[in-house]
């Protein structure tokens, strides 16, 4: 294993919190404000690492494994995800499955610590998350099972090494569905608009938010701090996609591959700008939309 | 690949009519998907660039980019109305439906034996997939303006096949198809305005209640 492997979970780990601050600067200037720090992220983590956890009565040991055990699953899905050219820590085939499925394990324990409050409004965020990220999961696999049909491999770090700037050129149609898909799942995942607005702070039309309510301290920050390396994982994901891999320099990959990772940031700042959240109702319609696109790219490689 | 390219733009308007409940929307798809496909016969027939198939592409650019458009458009504005109501196909559903119906067409036009060299092996599977999505859009859409719009989406499908098979036909059968179209599509609009006069509505279901 070459050091050079270690650089995408590093990166991945201490950079994360970042792209938040990227996209929460980008909707301020939009604004016409200031906006907090770009490194507030990091300043809400610290402090509410040193804070006490409070915990209901009513809740049980599961609402204290819930934040433990989605950090832990998404902390594993790091090591499986190349960044731009870099060699993700581990690859095998078939570890895009793993990847989903490590997601789905986050997801699973953030929705049964959600309803172990006994709340009902996190009840409503619950059934909502599971609504959509049952549509979201088909796009997200058929996209990549499109990709890694064309790759010939069923590992991430294959996927992105493999596509070149020659594939653009001969199934430009077939990627750029693939990209647009996985945006769309990317911000379906990560409860950005138009799915779902991180700053709404009334129940009834949060999804992601509503979910976490009840957790304080220590808990609230392993949230955060996995949702922020989901956002990670999945821009990632965008970009080995998105942009062909550029050759062997190791310096210029880190360059583009970082740079991508803010632009795409900038990029969801400048949608949760100029767009507003869809009613709840038109959700599954466009994420069954971001299947159907995957679908086509599938059925154009398959023929 | 420039074939291609517009082949699948085709696939994506045909989804996004599919999936689309605003008939101004849907009218304006149709209207650049009719451009598009304008553009095919150009690029297809790179080669051997004649008069003919210019003079093919510019009629049915104005035709199916101006002109129909603004006959829909002027219906829409008389019916006042701009939604499909309740089609009996959801839009999810025909979604789905329509994500099938290219797969099926992958399937069909793999297996079609056809007798003369076509510009792109997607011509025929997505002609196939436009005539399935413009009979769908016919059958579960109540609107008549949706109603016109799936036709001239099939009409879409078929002129797609005839430019793959641009060599075998003639000109004037080509003129002719979009001919008939054009006296279609203008019929249609007459029609829609005076379904909407007598009856102050276009919804064909409630139509078949007519008594005399």
């Amino acid at each position: 294993m070459k050091a050079a492997a270690l650089l995408p979970p590093l990166f991945a780990f201490l950079l994360s919190p970042l792209l938040l601050g990227v996209i929460n600067r980008t909707k301020a200037a939009f604004a016409g404000r200031n906006g907090q720090p770009l490194l507030q992220s990091y300043y809400d983590l610290w402090k509410l690492l040193h804070k006490g956890a409070v915990y209901s009565r009513t809740t049980s040991c599961v609402f204290r494994a819930g934040p433990l055990v989605g950090l832990a699953a998404v902390m594993v899905a790091t090591m499986l995800v190349p960044l731009g050219d870099l060699p993700a820590l581990v690859a095998f085939p078939g570890d895009l499955v793993l990847f989903a499925y490590l997601l789905g394990l986050m997801r699973f324990f953030t929705v049964i610590a959600a309803l172990d409050t006994g709340s009902s409004f996190e009840g409503m965020g619950a059934s909502r998350e599971v609504l959509f990220s049952a549509l979201a999961e088909p796009a997200l696999l058929i996209a990549l099972a499109a990709v890694a049909r064309r790759a010939g491999s069923y590992s991430l770090t294959d996927i992105g090494a493999r596509l070149s700037t020659e594939s653009w050129l001969q199934i430009a149609p077939v990627l750029a569905l693939v990209g647009v898909a996985l945006v769309v799942v990317m911000l379906a995942e990560n409860a950005r608009i138009p799915v779902d607005d991180p700053n709404t702070h009334l129940e009834l039309t949060m999804i992601h938010e509503v979910m976490v309510l009840d957790h304080s301290g220590p808990d609230f920050a392993y949230i955060l701090y996995g949702a922020a390396l989901k956002l990670w994982l999945l821009g990632a994901l965008v970009l080995s996609v998105l942009v062909p891999s550029s050759g062997g320099n190791l310096w210029l990959n880190l360059a583009m591959a970082l740079g991508g990772m803010f632009g795409l940031a900038l990029g969801v700042g400048i949608v949760e700008s100029v767009m507003a959240r869809l009613r709840l109702l038109v959700v599954p319609q466009l994420l069954v939309g971001a299947g159907a696109l995957a679908t086509v790219a599938m059925i154009l490689v398959l023929r | 690949m420039n074939v291609d390219l517009i082949l699948v733009l085709v696939v994506l308007t045909n989804l996004k009519l599919l999936a689309s409940s605003r008939l101004g929307a849907s009218i304006r798809v149709v209207a650049a998907q009719g451009v598009v496909l304008g553009l095919l016969p150009m690029l297809a027939h790179a080669h051997a660039l004649g008069l003919r198939v210019v003079v093919l592409a510019l009629g049915s650019i104005a035709l199916k980019g101006g002109v129909f458009p603004w006959l829909l458009f002027r219906a829409l504005r008389e019916a006042d109305v701009s939604r499909e109501v309740e089609p009996y196909v959801g839009y999810l559903t025909s979604l789905m439906a329509g994500v099938l119906a290219l797969a099926a067409s992958f399937w069909i036009g793999a297996r079609l034996p056809i007798p003369t060299l076509i510009a792109s092996p997607l011509i025929v599977p997505i002609a196939l997939f436009s005539i399935l999505v413009g009979l769908l859009l016919i059958i579960s859409r109540k609107r008549a303006v949706s109603q016109v719009l799936g036709f001239l989406v099939l009409e879409n499908g078929v002129y797609t096949f005839g430019v793959g098979v641009m060599e075998e036909t003639s000109f004037l059968v080509e003129a002719g198809v979009l001919l008939d179209v054009f006296v279609a599509v203008f019929v249609m609009g007459i029609t829609i305005f005076h379904i909407n006069r007598e009856f102050d509505h276009i919804d064909t279901d409630r139509l078949s209640t007519l008594k005399d």
